[in-house]
């Protein structure tokens, strides 16, 4: 019985290797939340998201837009506020549904739901229409020259799929729903999922009847996708050669992964930048001499040497340089000056400080414990007794979220390329749609209308012009301390051959094997 | 006798029933269900309506006896994250947990017994107290800090180990299991160091006192004047006499190994419940984290009980009151 | 009587190095802890002292930036690793030392009253017993701290983790006092001395804490120390879980939880220094702790 059951076992294991050429292991820190495309618009999500559901159209590796549902797309010449999309055909869903411009309508109606985190995203349309089997159009309020930058992590679902399914709105993760399209996928995307267990892993296979099968290089058939929480274990996976492909090298072992044989390090500067949020409205930090005191006590030059081992970009706006509205002036971060951080506190009337509670999540950016605790010292400096509350980011967002803080870290990444991204959902008041994430509680009502007036202006260079007049604000209120961009370490196989997606999106379909 | 027996099982069910009462507790005060349901903007009339709806308008008793009957019939709600039904999650995840911890436990036990053994016959020799300091040593390392070390050892520096996860596992249906592939087994090394190290510890110094007391008895001498050989005396008139105690505190330690179990699955991301629970601890999962809960209560009174029960019946003299011997 | 007794204990101390080397070197870390501000050459919890640039220093190099040396090298926050550890010993030796006062105090009080009164309280006692060991330190910590996060506000978060540790450990260890207690009263109930009290007619309470209590106290000696190291193993467990002291006043464990970081990429010190600490620590309590259930209780041995 145990002679039998130790063959078998050895048939099995050599089974399970030979198949493994084309496999590709890969694990990063956190999980996906949800398999629901519309349930939530945070990084990890998406990333898995992406290799199952596809959008109309999306950023390739170098982070440029390329067709993918869609293949044209174009304004109407006679009205600048309805864009119209040429979508691909002979696309089929997983299932062997044909895809066509019922399921894009059903899909952006869907991210416009409620319980949906997509809408901010959406909040410029006003109705999509279908109007043949493969051309649809979106009209805008107004016309809206940028509306394709927010459609790049817009997922396209069945419709008939949705319904058969009741999935037909997504769940509210915040309120602890969920529903059918948690835990099963039905997309037209390069892969299939196989199966999945929560925070275990998620197997995923080649989707056999791909449309890009023959545009992308198509080599991975399998992929195997393991969240490691332990950084020190997760590092040591790939080391030891458990894993192909890591996300996110903790930067203490890039040495150690650079020099390790048959491991590389592909790096890039990421489209995410690390920020403090301040409250403005209450408390000493309303004093705007108070933020300015905070600003320049922060030194940004030893964080990067030291908590970043030079993986960073120090900044002094809260903007990427991708994206546009970005200025190497706006860029330029203020110099480091105790003394007249110093100065300013005492104009405010604290010289001799305060005490505040700085949030800092512990396991979402690159050692964003470690900056928070750099901070700290740096705050003591100039007389401020921070109090460090670090959370795991479950805790930490809806604290940052809420309006509870006083001071608290957040990174942003602006998946759209644009300024209105990062206003719409930082900068403009919290209402209904809008401002979600600024609980700093700044609100200024002509910055308000002229966030608004950019989704609709059609002139580019003033668009542009107003997209400056924002900045300007922004950088005379202070209300958010930049820190830096982050810059992007992926650890894998020499064999491998992959570029750094800006947007920490790993694409398979794109990964060629050397 | 059955008096006894019927005395110990309704104070079992008491304990269960106070466990119960702490899961109830965290389920229904920690989580407020209402709040995360309807979120900070809900009316005054729709809190109400869904506190109706709930039955948390019911009386405390009521609400927790609905809670019980519901655990009874293993309905512990959806996990907030996992989207799958508590119940179900933790049987997907049970298996794993179990082989690990059953793995740990029969490690510790033949190397505990072994080397307890070794360091009772060969008193003062130079391995002895070689083994009985590293022993120490084990125990004065926290016990993340050792599976660190050993990844970093044994699967950096050697790489002859994995460092996480349960390699390949064989689905039977309703089990999964790791001890049937070689990548499967070789995955439990570690992590099963990891967590026996400090049972084999407990269980060689209990083997070792208790071999010690053995040897001074007069059977033991009467045997070796007979002319026995000493490794038959060891063998075979020693060990079956301490091996009873050392099974019941392995037997003993099987809950809070689950329990520790937490440690070393974060550390090799080992996907059993402990890691279930750590997770839902950061997401503040509160159905899988009162769920948890109630297993491990439940695991550690059923353990309780059957031991109990088994003294019972092996010793008489314990049958009029007092149960188990304090260990 | 009591004279004779101390000596023999002395003098069995006095030749078992083990014994001797193991009170050294723990008492030599109680002393460093408790004078750590003048031993220790930086305050590594006074934010404003530390200067980042110093972060990573070698032991006994330079820094590349400021020049300056350490003797054990600095963490990845510029702190000095050996002010530091002294400074985290204190933290760590105080939720050690709180948690075993609490589940002494607990454990013997409950077992002296299960084993002297018995009845329905014994039965009581001892099943809460029972319902307690279904919850290791571990669980009790998460749930206690849970509960306690939602409870009270951030700014209190440093002393009410430090609070944490020790209800969590402390509540988590009463049991092996009580069991302890609770069977040597069986035992000593039964003495004729305890018959002679009762005649004389001292109360119960009396009779619990003047003859009682003396008389089981040498057990509960040793499962004091042995409990003193799991609990300062157990601050640093649980520091790893995320429900340790903050890491801008790290102790022992956290420090340790910070060091494991840097393994693979050479910077040792961070982790060993603290480690060795720690290891140091723990296992002098422990080797005196055998040495001195082995002294008090032969048949133990």
């Amino acid at each position: 019985m145990l002679k039998h059951l130790l063959v078998s076992a050895a048939i099995l294991s050599v089974s399970l290797t030979s198949a493994s050429a084309e496999t590709i292991r890969w694990a990063r820190a956190g999980d996906s939340i949800t398999m629901d495309p519309h349930a939530q618009n945070e990084g990890p999500t998406h990333t898995l998201s992406h290799q199952i559901y596809d959008s109309l159209l999306q950023r390739d590796m170098a982070g440029s837009i390329i067709p993918s549902l869609a293949t044209e797309w174009a304004a109407l010449p006679n009205n600048p506020s309805v864009w119209r999309f040429k979508l691909r055909q002979g696309v089929t869903f997983h299932d062997g549904a044909k895809f066509d411009s019922e399921d894009v309508v059903f899909s952006l109606n869907r991210a416009k739901a409620d319980g949906s985190e997509m809408k901010e995203l959406l909040s410029s349309v006003k109705e999509v229409r279908a109007v043949d089997a493969y051309t649809v159009d979106i009209e805008t309020n107004g016309a809206n020259p940028l509306l394709v930058n927010n459609l790049t992590n817009m997922f396209i679902m069945d419709k008939g799929w949705s319904e058969s399914n009741n999935v037909m709105t997504p769940h509210d993760v915040a309120k602890g729903e969920t529903n059918f399209a948690t835990m099963n996928t039905n997309g037209t995307g390069a892969f299939m999922l196989v199966s999945r267990a929560v925070d275990e892993k998620t197997v995923l296979k080649a989707n056999p009847n791909y449309w890009g099968k023959d545009i992308y290089p198509n080599q991975v058939t399998e992929i195997i996708y393991t969240p490691i929480q332990s950084s020190a274990t997760r590092v040591a996976a790939l080391l030891s050669g458990e894993v192909d492909l890591i996300q996110d090298v903790p930067v203490q072992d890039l040495g150690r992964v650079e020099s390790s044989s048959g491991l590389k390090l592909a790096t890039a500067a990421q489209n995410r930048v690390i920020f403090l949020g301040v409250d403005t409205a209450n408390g000493p930090t309303a004093d705007l001499r108070v933020r300015q005191a905070m600003n320049i006590a922060i030194n940004r030059d030893s964080i990067k040497k030291v908590v970043m081992r030079g993986q960073s970009d120090p900044t002094g706006v809260i903007m990427p340089p991708f994206v546009n509205g970005w200025t190497e002036d706006l860029n330029k971060y203020p110099k480091y000056d105790v003394k007249m951080a110093k100065d300013l506190m005492a104009q405010a009337g604290y010289s001799n400080g305060f005490d505040i509670v700085l949030n800092c999540p512990n396991d979402r950016y690159v050692n964003d414990e470690a900056i928070c605790q750099a901070v700290v010292g740096m705050m003591a400096q100039i007389g401020i007794n921070v109090t460090l509350d670090a959370k795991p980011k479950a805790q930490h967002f809806p604290i940052a979220k809420g309006g509870e803080s006083d001071f608290y870290m957040l990174g942003w990444g602006v998946p759209t390329f644009d300024s209105h991204y990062i206003f719409n959902f930082l900068v403009h008041t919290q209402t209904e749609n809008r401002g979600s994430w600024n609980p700093t509680g700044y609100s200024n009502a002509d910055v308000d209308a002229m966030i608004v007036s950019l989704e609709s202006e059609t002139d580019l260079a003033k668009r542009d012009a107003t997209i400056a007049k924002i900045w300007a604000e922004i950088q005379k209120a202070q209300m958010y301390l930049p820190i830096h961009n982050q810059v992007l370490n992926w650890g894998m196989r020499d064999n491998i051959e992959f570029d750094v997606q800006p947007e920490d999106q790993p694409h398979f379909q794109f990964l060629k094997f050397k | 006798m059955l008096i006894i027996i019927l005395r110990r099982l309704l104070q079992a069910v008491m304990v269960l029933l106070f466990v119960a009462l702490i899961s109830f507790l965290i389920f229904r005060f920690v989580g407020n269900p209402v709040e995360s349901l309807l979120g900070q903007e809900a009316t005054v009339a729709q809190r109400a309506a869904l506190e109706n709806a709930l039955g948390l308008n019911d009386p405390i008793y009521e609400q927790y006896a609905n809670f019980v009957w519901r655990a009874l019939q293993f309905d512990f709600g959806n996990s907030y994250r996992g989207a799958l039904p508590v119940a179900e999650l933790i049987a997907l995840r049970l298996p794993a947990t179990l082989e690990l911890a059953i793995t740990s436990a029969i490690f510790a036990v033949i190397f505990g017994v072994i080397t307890g053994i070794y360091t009772a016959i060969n008193r003062g020799s130079m391995m002895t107290n070689f083994i009985l300091s590293t022993s120490l040593v084990g125990v004065s390392l926290p016990t993340f800090l050792i599976g660190v070390l050993l990844i970093w050892l044994f699967s950096v520096e050697l790489n002859w180990l994995p460092s996480f996860g349960r390699g390949e596992v064989v689905d039977l249906g309703w089990w999964t299991t790791g001890y049937l592939t070689v990548s499967g087994l070789k995955s439990l090394i570690l992590p099963s160091i990891t967590l026996g190290l400090y049972q084999m510890t407990l269980i060689m110094r209990l083997t070792r006192a208790e071999m010690l007391e053995v040897l001074r008895q007069d059977y033991i001498r009467l045997a070796v004047a007979l002319g026995q050989s000493k490794r038959q005396v060891y063998f075979f008139h020693a060990l079956p006499n301490i091996l009873i105690p050392v099974i019941t505190i392995t037997g003993l330690q099987l809950g809070s190994v689950i329990a520790f179990a937490i440690i070393t699955e974060t550390v090799f991301q080992w996907p059993g419940v402990g890691l279930l629970f750590i997770n839902a601890v950061y997401f503040v999962d509160i159905p899988v984290m009162s769920a948890y809960l109630l297993l491990v209560g439940f695991a550690f009174v059923v353990i309780n009980l059957v031991v109990d029960l088994l003294y019972l019946l092996i010793d008489p003299r314990l049958r009029d009151g007092q149960l188990r011997k304090e260990v | 009587m009591r004279r004779f007794l101390q000596s023999d204990f002395f003098y069995d101390f006095s030749n078992t190095p083990v014994a001797v080397v193991s009170f050294v070197v723990f008492m030599v870390i109680i002393l460093a802890a408790v004078f750590a501000n003048f031993i220790a050459p930086n305050n590594p919890f006074d934010p404003a002292s530390l200067n980042l640039m110093n972060g990573f220093t070698p032991p006994m190099q330079a820094n590349e930036f400021t020049g300056e040396v350490f003797l054990m090298g600095t963490d990845d926050q510029g702190r000095d690793l050996f002010s530091t550890i002294l400074y985290g010993l204190r933290i760590s030796l105080f939720v050690g030392i709180m948690a075993v006062m609490l589940a002494m105090v607990m454990g013997v009080t409950l077992g002296l009253i299960a084993g002297y009164l018995g009845g329905w309280l014994d039965t009581l006692i001892m099943r809460f017993a029972d319902i307690q060991m279904t919850f290791p330190s571990i669980l009790v910590a998460m749930l206690i701290y849970g509960v306690a996060k939602g409870v009270l506000p951030p700014d209190l978060r440093y002393e009410m983790s430090i609070a944490v540790l020790i209800v969590s450990i402390g509540l988590s260890e009463w049991v092996p006092f009580a069991r302890t207690v609770r069977g040597s009263t069986l035992v000593e109930r039964e003495k004729e001395y305890i018959t002679a009290a009762k005649m004389i007619g001292l109360s119960k309470r009396q009779i619990m804490l003047l003859h009682v209590l003396p008389n089981v106290l040498s057990p509960v000696l040793v499962i004091a120390t042995i409990t003193f190291a799991l609990a300062i193993i157990a601050e640093a467990t649980l520091s790893f879980l995320g429900v340790g002291v903050p890491t801008t006043k790290p102790s022992l464990g956290t420090l340790i939880r910070i060091g494991q970081d840097f393994l693979f990429s050479g910077e040792w010190w961070i982790l060993l220094f603290p480690a060795l600490t720690l290891l140091a620590l723990a296992l002098s309590i422990n080797l005196f702790g055998d040495w001195l259930r082995d002294t008090l209780n032969p048949k133990l041995k």
